[in-house]
């Protein structure tokens, strides 16, 4: 009886020290000493948080950057969505965030005041969302363009069969079903990225409903999450919803083909999204490449981009010159070598110009005034060539 | 003998100044205990309505708090505009729909363990009861995604939509499109998710009435389901009353269940099969992503609403617990 008094209390205390532990968020991950092999002064830890749709990208990378380095960089990665991602960058509690809607001027302005320096938003990956659907009887293939996916979205379009879509899929033979239009409940970069491309291809969209990570939507239903949409369409015979690429493809969800803003009519697919970015990028790469205009880009594409201060020392989470140096070389790495790992994870590679808008922007990082990424920047190969 | 006049003695001295009771270093640490940890739980309720209050001033502010309240868009892209009213209203008509569906089976299986039932009928009933309570809410939600909502979409919701679309066609705007996630798929599952609650509470109700009265009753000839209805009801009518409350309680909170059936759709109106949404599933369907400060101190003030009716509702089941409790002397 005392036993087992003594072993209850204990595994309360066990209990009691491990929730205590998880929530020191602020400096999750610094645990010293517990890297094989190397003494705890030689170990960085790298901190970041934000967006949830890159999460496995980043995690496989950090993964992949600690065996390189035999366990001497760490990354740790919370995803805990853009809008946390952009609040904890503000912050500073993270040396990085990660969002899927870039700076608002705003935002941009009070880091030029509090910092004295810029933001920067360097595109780390992209994001492709394809409208996906449950039609008894029909594969994939269905063929979409911007006006009536916006039709569709409004509630104008209520049948399959309604003559819209069937000008533009002529072969198919399409049931009189209702269309049950199907969104994210949840605030997400996918909804950000989909409604940008319906306010681009309508102005009607604009200015009714406009783009942002959650919006008003005129009809539907909202599922919660890439799989909340999935299991709504997937049980709903006539449904339409959009998912990301990657989710579609390994749930084996029926996709369509989207028109882009050259007419021509493009399978979703990493290289096409990939190419949907290479244009003309501006300098801070802050823009929607929605409806892209590149002739073979998939139109309904956006990036997922790295938070990080022009003025690394101004970031409270960065203590030393060291930890601004790996941060560094981790970012130059995940933009270059890493971007290997992109197709088998389920994402598309950094187009060209992406990479020379990134690396303009590294050999701006600063700490105290030292050009810190130009320097680490100047032996790189792929550097030297763009 | 002289011990015993000493502790009278003490006796005395304890009952002249009872505060010498606490000067025993024991009692003393055990007293500090308890006061620091019961006024932590005040501190820890206070701050928590703070910060919902302060993080989200900025929207009370702006839309005023009844403006915010009886606000009916909700427009994180365009206008920023947001008002809490239609998920006020979701929120109302799920959980208290919910408790009316189940308030009646979960008194009738309380009676049924606590009267009727042998014991080891009654552990097997219990045992299954507190297993649905222990089951997560997310657990429920993704079943109610593939089991439940299909299933009374073609069983239930299907079949009286075509009947009302022959007979009653003006009946179809009330009933909104029936595809199974909405209002009443989320009702269902929220009367579901809180019958262990108001079963349990009101099982202790039953329970705690003393069997003399249960005996007082047969002695004068009743039956045993007027026993039930004379003796054991009116006596626990107050803790059943109070059970229902709190269960209530638990239904305004719940979230994944509700977030992930009830179809999500933030304009009014709302329709009895259609899509419809609640305080806690927007804020736990928008707080990740808000990356504007007025939509993120919204759903703060959501949050801040919730717990001021959170708070009604409890206030409610204390006096309904002092005005129908039995303590004895009363003509029922």
């Amino acid at each position: 009886m005392y036993t087992n008094r003594i072993i209850t209390t204990a595994i309360f205390m066990a209990f009691l020290s491990i929730s205590c532990g998880n929530g020191d968020n602020g400096n999750g991950g610094s645990l010293p000493g517990s890297g094989g092999g190397s003494s705890a002064e030689n170990r960085i830890d790298l901190l970041g948080a934000g967006a949830t749709f890159p999460a496995p990208l980043i995690t496989a990378m950090a993964d992949e950057y600690r065996d390189l380095t035999n366990n001497r960089v760490t990354l740790n990665y919370q995803s805990i969505g853009s809008g946390g991602g952009i609040r904890q960058f503000m912050e500073q509690t993270v040396m990085f965030g990660m969002s899927e809607a870039f700076l608002s001027d705003e935002v941009m302005n009070n880091i030029q005041q509090s910092t004295g320096g810029r933001a920067f938003n360097m595109p780390i990956t992209l994001a492709d969302v394809v409208p996906t659907y449950n039609i008894p009887g029909i594969g994939e293939g269905v063929v979409f363009d911007g006006e009536l996916l916006v039709e569709i979205y409004m509630g104008d379009v209520t049948r399959w069969n309604d003559p819209k879509i069937a000008r533009l899929n002529p072969d198919l033979d399409l049931p009189g079903l209702p269309i049950t239009v199907v969104h994210r409940s949840d605030g997400s970069g996918t909804t950000n990225v989909w409604t940008s491309f319906l306010s681009r291809v309508s102005e009607r969209w604009r200015n009714r409903v406009g783009y942002a990570t959650s919006v008003n939507w005129p009809v539907g239903i909202g599922g919660n999450g890439n799989e909340g949409v999935a299991g709504a369409v997937q049980n709903t015979p006539g449904a339409i919803g959009y998912n990301s690429f990657t989710y579609a493809l390994l749930n084996d969800m029926s996709y369509g083909s989207v028109v882009n803003a050259s007419g021509n009519v493009i399978e979703p697919s990493f290289e096409a999204t990939s190419e949907a970015a290479n244009i003309d990028l501006p300098e801070d790469t802050r823009v929607l490449f929605t409806n892209t205009p590149a002739e073979y880009g998939y139109p309904i594409a956006g990036f997922a981009w790295m938070l990080i201060y022009e003025n690394l020392d101004a970031n409270n989470a960065i203590s030393n010159r060291r930890e601004a140096e790996e941060l560094i070389r981790f970012l130059i790495w995940s933009i270059t070598d890493a971007q290997e790992m992109s197709e088998s994870l389920g994402f598309a590679r950094l187009p060209e110009t992406a990479l020379e808008r990134n690396f303009a922007m590294i050999r701006q990082l600063k700490w105290n005034g030292e050009l810190l990424g130009a320097s680490l920047l100047e032996d790189h190969p792929l550097a030297a060539s763009l | 003998m002289s011990t015993d006049k000493d502790t009278r003695k003490n006796i005395r001295k304890l009952l002249r100044n009872p505060s010498a009771i606490y000067r025993r270093p024991g009692d003393l640490l055990f007293t500090f205990l308890v006061v620091t940890l019961g006024i932590s739980i005040i501190l820890l309720t206070l701050s928590m309505a703070f910060v919902l209050y302060g993080e989200g001033s900025a929207a009370l502010r702006e839309f005023g708090f009844f403006g915010f309240v009886r606000g009916t868009t909700w427009d994180p892209a365009v206008q920023l505009v947001f008002g809490a009213w239609p998920f006020l209203l979701g929120t109302v008509t799920t959980s208290v729909m919910a408790l009316l569906i189940s308030i009646l089976p979960a008194i009738a299986v309380a009676i049924f363990t606590a009267e009727y039932a042998p014991r080891w009928l009654a552990n097997i009933i219990d045992n299954l009861i507190q297993l649905i309570a222990a089951v997560p809410s997310v657990v429920i939600g993704i079943w109610g995604i593939f089991v439940l909502a299909p299933w009374l979409r073609d069983t239930v919701y299907l079949p009286v939509f075509m009947w009302a679309e022959s007979s009653y066609p003006q009946l179809l705007p009330i009933l909104g499109n029936p595809m199974g996630y909405g209002m009443t798929t989320a009702t269902i599952v929220l009367a579901l998710m809180i019958v262990p609650y108001t079963t349990a509470l009101t099982k202790d109700a039953i329970r705690s009435v003393p069997q003399e009265q249960r005996e007082a009753c047969r002695a004068l000839g009743a039956t045993r389901w007027e026993v039930i209805r004379m003796a054991i009801l009116p006596y626990a009518r107050g803790g059943i009353l109070a059970g229902a409350i709190l269960s209530l309680g638990r239904a305004i909170g719940e979230t994944m269940a509700v977030a992930m059936l009830i179809g999500n759709k933030n304009t009014l109106p709302f329709t009895i099969f259609g899509a419809g949404a609640t305080m806690p599933s927007v804020i736990v369907n928008e707080f990740r992503e808000a990356v504007e400060s007025l939509h993120l101190s919204s759903l703060m003030a959501i949050g801040f609403t919730l717990f001021i009716i959170a708070l009604i509702v409890n206030l409610f089941a204390a006096y309904l617990t002092r005005k129908f409790s039995i303590k004895g002397g009363q003509v029922i």
